[in-house]
C-alpha cells in the first residue's frame, strides 16, 4: 500500500469513528454541561443533584484516601466468587437435567418455584445464615446469577444439532464422550448468553447483600454516604459501579471471543 | 424415446454369487416405525443384499422409500430391526469400527480445525495419536485438502467440508464406507467434481463403498451395481449391474451404455411414463 493510499485509508477510518462517536459524545457533553450549569447557576439543590464537578472531586478524594479501592475490592471479590459458583452450578445442574429425564421431572417444579421467587427477598435470611462477612454476599450473588446460566445451559444442550450427534453415535461414543466432544461445545454460545446476564446479576446480589448487612463493600459506602446526606459521594460510587459493571461485561466478551472464536460475534451457533 | 441398445444385463438375483463371503450381508431386513397416532409404518420390507469386498454399490430410490433407514441400520444408528445384518461376517448390533459414515451434511464440529475434525473418530476410539495424526494428514492430502489442515469449517466451502467428512470417515481405516447422499447439498458443478474425486478415492483406498443417492446418473457413474428401491413398503425391486470399464471420466455420460442404464433405472422408478431423456442431475 502506498503512503498516499494508507493516509486515505486512515482518513476513512477516522471519519467512520467520528460518525459513530459524535452522537453519544455530543449527547453526554450536552447533559453534563446542562447539569453543571444548573447546579452552579440554576439553583439545583446539591443534596438532590450535586454538580458533576463535585462528583468527580469525590471520586478523586475516595481513591486518594484508598477507601474506594478497599471497598471496591471486597465487592468485586464477592461478585467474582458468586459468578464462578453460579457458572459451575448452572452448567452442572443443567447438564444433569438434560442428561436424565428423571432428574428433570424431579427438580423441575422446585426450580420453577425458586426461579419465580424474587431471590433478593432472601437477602436478610442469607445474612442470618452466613453472617456479615463476604460469604453471605457470595451466596446471594450466586443464587441470583444461577438461573440465567441454568436456563441457557439446558436450552443449549437441547439445541444440539442431531447430525453432529450421529457422527459420534456411529462411532459408538460413550455418553461422556458425546457430552465432552459435542454437546458442551455446541451449547457454549447459548451458555454465554446466560453468562452475560449472570455477570450483571452477581454485582446486583453483592450490593443488595451489602445493603442488608455487611462490614465492607461499595454497598456499605453508599448507605453511609446516604445517611450523611453526602449525595455527591453516592453519585461517585454509582459511577464507579457502572464502570465496574462495564468492565465485567467486557471481560465476558473477551472470554467469549477466546472460547467461541468459531462462532459469530453474537447470536446462535453457525452450522457446518 | 431412446431405446436401450446396450446388451441387456444378465438377470441377476439379489444375492450376487461370489467366491468369497460378502463383506456386507443383509437378509430379510424389515423395519417398522410407530407413528404418533399409534399406527405402524412399514419402512423396509424384507430387504436382502450382499456387497462384496471392494465393490461400489449404490442404492437409488424415491424420497421416503427408506434408503436412509438402510444406511442408518448399517451405521449402527438404528438397532431395532428384524432380519440379519452382518459386516465382515459379524452380526451387526450397533455401531461397528468396520464402518465409516459420510452424512448428507458434513456435520463437522465448527470449533475444530479440518485436521482436528478428521482426528475426532481416532479420539473417540482411542487410537494411537501419532499414527492417527500422520494418517489424517495423508487422508486430507488424498481428498485434495493439503494445506487446509488448520482451517476451521467456517472457512471452507461446502465441497471442501464434505471432503473433510470423507477423510474423517476413513481415519480409523474401516472396511466399508457408507455415504448418505453426500453431495446432495452441493451445486451441480461441484457435485460432478466431487463424484470424480469420490471414484478416485474409492479406487485408491480400495474401500468397499455403499452409496445412498436419489441421483440415477451419480449412481451409474460411480457404481459396479445399482440397487433400485421402491417405496411403501421399501423394498429392492431390481439390481442393475453397470458394465462400464473403470476408471470412468465425466465423458462417459456420452456413452450409449451409460444412457441406456440410466434410462432403465429411470423407467423402473417412474414406470413407463418416464421421459426418455436421462437427466444429469437426477
Amino acid at each position: 500500500m502506498s503512503p498516499e493510499a494508507r493516509r486515505r485509508a486512515l482518513g476513512r477510518q477516522a471519519r467512520l469513528w467520528f460518525s459513530r462517536l459524535w452522537p453519544p459524545l455530543g449527547f453526554g457533553a450536552l447533559v453534563l454541561g446542562g447539569w453543571e450549569a444548573g447546579a452552579r447557576w440554576g439553583g439545583l439543590d446539591p443534596m438532590i443533584l450535586p454538580a458533576p464537578g463535585e462528583i468527580i472531586e469525590q471520586l478523586r478524594a475516595g481513591f486518594g484516601s484508598g477507601i474506594y479501592q478497599a471497598h471496591l475490592g471486597v465487592t468485586l471479590l464477592q461478585a467474582m466468587f458468586g459468578f464462578v459458583i453460579a457458572i459451575l452450578a448452572g452448567v452442572g445442574v443443567g447438564a444433569l437435567i438434560s442428561a436424565s429425564p428423571l432428574v428433570e421431572r424431579t427438580l423441575n417444579p422446585f426450580l420453577i418455584a425458586f426461579e419465580a421467587m424474587p431471590k433478593i427477598a432472601m437477602a436478610p435470611l442469607v445474612i442470618v445464615w452466613f453472617g456479615y462477612g463476604i460469604w453471605s454476599k457470595v451466596v446471594l450473588a450466586a443464587a441470583i446469577a444461577f438461573f440465567p446460566v441454568l436456563v441457557s445451559t439446558i436450552l443449549g444442550l437441547r439445541a444440539c444439532d442431531p447430525g453432529r450427534l450421529d457422527v459420534l453415535h456411529s462411532l459408538g461414543a460413550s455418553r461422556a464422550q458425546v457430552f465432552r466432544l459435542v454437546r458442551l461445545p455446541s451449547a457454549l454460545p447459548f451458555i454465554f448468553s446466560g453468562i452475560n446476564v449472570a455477570v450483571v446479576f452477581v454485582l446486583l446480589g453483592s450490593i443488595v447483600g451489602e445493603f442488608i448487612g455487611a462490614r465492607a463493600g461499595l454497598g456499605t459506602l453508599i448507605l453511609a454516604a446516604n445517611e450523611n446526606l453526602e449525595t455527591a459521594r453516592v453519585f461517585s460510587i454509582l459511577g464507579l459501579l457502572a464502570a465496574l459493571g462495564m468492565l465485567l461485561h467486557f471481560g465476558v466478551t473477551a472470554l467469549r471471543h477466546r472460547l467461541l472464536f468459531w462462532a459469530g460475534p453474537q447470536g446462535g451457533p453457525p452450522t457446518a | 424415446m431412446i431405446a436401450p441398445d446396450a446388451p441387456r444385463a444378465q438377470p441377476e438375483g439379489l444375492h450376487r454369487p461370489h467366491d468369497t463371503s460378502p463383506l456386507i450381508a443383509v437378509r430379510e431386513l424389515s423395519k417398522v416405525y410407530p407413528t404418533a397416532k399409534g399406527e405402524r409404518v412399514q419402512a423396509l420390507s424384507r430387504i436382502s443384499l450382499d456387497i462384496a469386498q471392494g465393490e461400489f454399490v449404490s442404492l437409488v430410490g424415491p424420497s421416503g422409500c427408506g434408503k436412509t433407514t438402510v444406511l442408518r441400520i448399517l451405521a449402527g444408528l438404528i438397532a431395532d430391526y428384524t432380519g440379519n445384518v452382518s459386516v465382515s461376517g459379524k452380526a451387526l448390533h450397533g455401531p461397528s469400527r468396520e464402518v465409516g459414515v459420510v452424512f448428507q451434511d458434513a456435520n463437522l464440529m465448527p470449533w475444530r480445525t479440518a485436521l482436528a475434525n478428521v482426528l475426532l473418530p481416532a479420539e473417540v476410539l482411542g487410537l494411537n495419536r501419532q499414527a492417527a495424526r500422520a494418517r489424517a494428514q495423508e487422508l486430507l492430502a488424498m481428498v485434495g485438502l493439503e494445506g487446509f489442515e488448520r482451517k476451521l469449517p467456517g472457512e471452507l466451502s461446502g465441497g471442501m467440508r464434505q471432503r473433510v467428512a470423507i477423510a474423517r470417515a476413513l481415519i480409523h481405516d474401516p472396511a466399508v464406507l457408507l455415504l448418505d447422499e453426500p453431495f446432495g447439498a452441493l451445486d451441480a458443478m461441484t457435485r460432478d467434481t466431487m463424484n470424480v474425486e469420490l471414484a478416485a478415492i474409492a479406487a485408491r483406498s480400495k474401500k468397499t463403498v455403499f452409496l445412498i443417492t436419489h441421483s440415477i446418473a451419480e449412481a451409474v457413474f460411480l457404481s459396479d451395481r445399482v440397487l433400485v428401491m421402491s417405496s411403501r413398503p421399501g423394498r429392492i425391486v431390481e439390481v442393475i449391474p453397470v458394465q462400464l470399464p473403470k476408471p470412468r471420466g465425466l465423458d462417459i455420460i456420452a456413452d450409449p451404455h451409460f444412457a441406456a442404464t440410466v434410462l432403465r433405472i429411470r423407467r423402473l422408478l417412474d414406470g413407463d411414463a418416464a421421459s426418455g431423456l436421462p437427466s444429469i442431475a437426477h
